[in-house]
């Protein structure tokens, strides 16, 4: 966060936004400028730009070669990257939609997660994976997936997801950089959304969870888009004397469980949020973190997850709407948590 | 970019056979000669020692391939070049060079070994010499050897990549992605298919309904040619030619070497699948026994140096063992190393 004579530089220098999507062409573009070998490949990545838009524009400062249409090869576009990544280039894949990465888990499950482990630690695999994931655009079952914890479920592999434009940058910069095949999941309904974004090459350190908002009754962990959720359940709630504590772990895996932890000693409540479905979720994993250490003793009320429904993702408006948790759902759990009402 | 696919088992002629003969050069050929003896030493090593139950865990054993791993890895430049192999890569990995002590050690799970004992038999690599590793998953380095030769050509070197992977991996959906886009990118890459007829206990006759694997090149595009893999001289003569092309920037080829496997597939194997004339028929035609055959005709080699030759062998299996003997476990203190880069 920053300080308050930060604050006013960034007012005295008129503080640009940009959208999470922009954000991330940024992060691509810059990453590119100053090193030959990142690069880029992926379906439609090129003069389509991305099916959200991500790279729009980048295969023209930087050709072809370098910006590089994939046929529909999930597999094969997750091997190319842990290949390339082992021979000293610093790839990052698209995967169109996250559902799809079903069809490259092989390659990273078996690979790209394990190589360097086998070999006694002599290798590394530097790679970026980004996918979109999430529902809320009518796509349905097969395009609106949030399969994050499967992920996380394999060491080896870093699971990164962005809330927002400022951090989506900031941690895609990390992750080029990081050394390790990472797992960079975006959400489709955060592209269009803003935030302040410097224009510096910065960079999130991975592993680092947020403190996106101060409050002493609840703390909420949340990811993805599920963090400007609870933002705008906590505006309501705070008009009814409730102050919700939000986390943004930011990274899942490896997770930065101290911040939560001396977040709920102080709250002495927890709920963990997230799109994807309940039953063997992200959500499971906080909890037992939190039950399971000395946050324990402070706590005053169950630990309790909110996330999707154990469902498909329906194609129905209002269906889809009610298969994820939205504001009024976070209103309802964090009310009834606080009040004793469970 | 060639569209043709032979219709047979590519021939090599008397007098090109007695030029390449030629060009390795007396001293070179003994010393090819050698190795193949170490590897079939070193496998046999591997079954004793696995029968007197001093290793953990099963092996793949290449007795009846040798003349493919020297063959291949002799036409290219190890160390300079990438190599990716697979299960049954034992053969492949000496054949490129490895040291017998580092590869022992391994494989009974030493500090000292390849992989300080985290790989074990299936996942010997040599990194720093370019060997990307064996790999347990049938196919599993097929799409990796896109991103090496992505790599290569990005970085704008001379290198190829060597990827060697058995029958049953061509009917596996990577192998497709992965040729497809080596082909559309034209990667120096050498696809090398090792055919021993058996994806376990499925009989290639059983497995294909083509006539020789190497057809499939035309779908993408690509050479493709088989040839008798237990000649050492033309499994040398086709990846040497392969190797040329990719170098030239003509791109990938899919080359087909038969042989077979003289011993099961693992240690489970009751060989139910095949008939004892069939190993038979196939022992008749030692690959070994076959190039010590040509050295002799090419007087580079008298008869009554093979037991000398051999006896070298077996010290130096004798000392490898020792040192994998004499060498420490693994500390479990360092359990955790090398999941992830720092």
């Amino acid at each position: 966060m920053l300080t308050e004579t930060q604050t006013e530089r960034e007012d005295a220098q008129t503080i640009r936004e940009l959208t999470y999507a922009e954000a991330l062409r940024e992060a691509l573009q810059q990453a590119m400028q100053a090193d030959e070998t990142v690069f880029l490949l992926g379906e439609d990545i090129g003069v389509y730009g991305g099916a959200f838009g991500v790279t729009a524009g980048l295969v023209d400062e930087f050709g072809p070669e370098r910006v590089r249409d994939t046929p529909i090869s999930e597999a094969a576009i997750a091997g190319a990257c842990a290949g390339a990544a082992l021979t000293g280039m610093h790839p990052v894949g698209e995967i169109q939609f996250m559902d799809f990465v079903t069809l490259s888990m092989e390659q990273l499950a078996l690979q790209a997660a394990k190589v360097r482990f086998m070999f006694g630690g002599k290798a590394s695999v530097p790679m970026v994976l980004r996918m979109p994931a999430g529902s809320g655009t009518g796509a349905a079952a097969q395009h609106s997936e949030s399969l994050e914890n499967l992920l996380v479920h394999i060491p080896g592999l870093k699971v990164v997801m962005p809330s927002n434009a400022y951090d989506a940058k900031g941690l895609l910069l990390s992750s080029i950089y990081d050394g390790n095949p990472v797992m960079f999941v975006e959400h489709k309904l955060l592209y269009k959304t803003k935030s302040h974004v410097p224009e510096d090459m910065y960079q999130i350190p991975l592993s680092q969870a947020n403190v996106v908002r101060v409050g002493r009754d609840l703390t909420v962990v949340a990811t993805s888009i599920m963090v400007s959720r609870a933002e705008e359940a906590a505006k309501q709630l705070s008009g009814e004397g409730i102050e919700l504590e939000i986390i943004d772990p930011r990274t899942l895996n490896p997770l930065d469980d101290t911040a939560i932890i001396n977040s709920v000693i102080k709250t002495g409540r927890a709920i963990v949020i997230h799109e994807a479905v309940t039953t063997g979720g992200y959500g499971g994993e906080v909890v037992a973190r939190i039950v399971g250490s000395r946050a324990f003793d402070y706590l005053e009320a169950p630990v309790r997850r909110l996330a999707g429904l154990d469902i498909p993702i329906p194609y129905n408006r209002e269906l889809e709407r009610h298969a994820v948790p939205q504001v009024e759902n976070i209103i309802q759990e964090a009310r009834n948590l606080v009040r004793g009402a469970y | 970019m060639g569209n043709k696919s032979t219709n047979g088992i590519q021939k090599l002629s008397k007098k090109r056979s007695i030029k390449l003969l030629k060009s390795i050069g007396s001293e070179e050929s003994l010393k090819i000669l050698e190795r193949m003896y170490t590897i079939r030493a070193f496998e046999e090593k591997a079954e004793q020692l696995y029968s007197l139950g001093k290793t953990h865990g099963t092996m793949h054993l290449s007795i009846g391939q040798e003349a493919t791993s020297l063959g291949a890895c002799k036409a290219v430049r190890s160390g300079y070049d990438y190599l990716l192999n697979h299960h049954r890569g034992h053969g492949h990995c000496l054949a490129w060079g490895a040291e017998l002590n580092l590869m022992m050690a391994e494989f009974m799970g030493k500090e000292t070994g390849y992989c300080r004992g985290r790989g074990g038999s299936m996942h010997i690599a040599d990194v720093e010499r370019n060997n990307l590793g064996a790999n347990g998953i049938v196919a599993g380095g097929i799409p990796m050897s896109v991103g090496v030769g992505l790599s290569i050509q990005m970085r704008a070197t001379d290198q190829v990549c060597l990827v060697i992977f058995g029958d049953g991996a061509a009917n596996t959906g990577p192998f497709h992605e992965a040729l497809n886009m080596a082909s559309i990118w034209n990667l120096p890459v050498i696809f090398l298919c090792e055919n021993n007829q058996y994806a376990m206990s499925m009989a290639v006759k059983r497995a294909f309904n083509i006539d020789f694997i190497s057809q499939r090149s035309s779908s993408y595009g690509i050479p493709g040619v088989t040839v008798d893999g237990n000649d050492f001289l033309a499994v040398y003569d086709v990846v040497s030619k392969a190797a040329k092309r990719a170098r030239q920037g003509k791109g990938p080829t899919l080359v087909e070497s038969l042989t077979y496997r003289w011993l099961g597939h693992s240690k489970s194997d009751r060989q139910l699948y095949r008939t004892r004339e069939e190993v038979k028929e196939w022992r008749a035609r030692d690959p070994i026994v076959r190039f010590a055959n040509r050295l002799i005709r090419a007087a580079f080699l008298a008869e009554e140096d093979l037991e000398t030759i051999k006896s070298r062998v077996d010290q130096s299996i004798q000392d490898a063992l020792a040192f994998a003997e004499s060498s420490p476990e693994p500390d479990v203190g360092t359990i955790m190393e090398g999941v992830y880069a720092d």
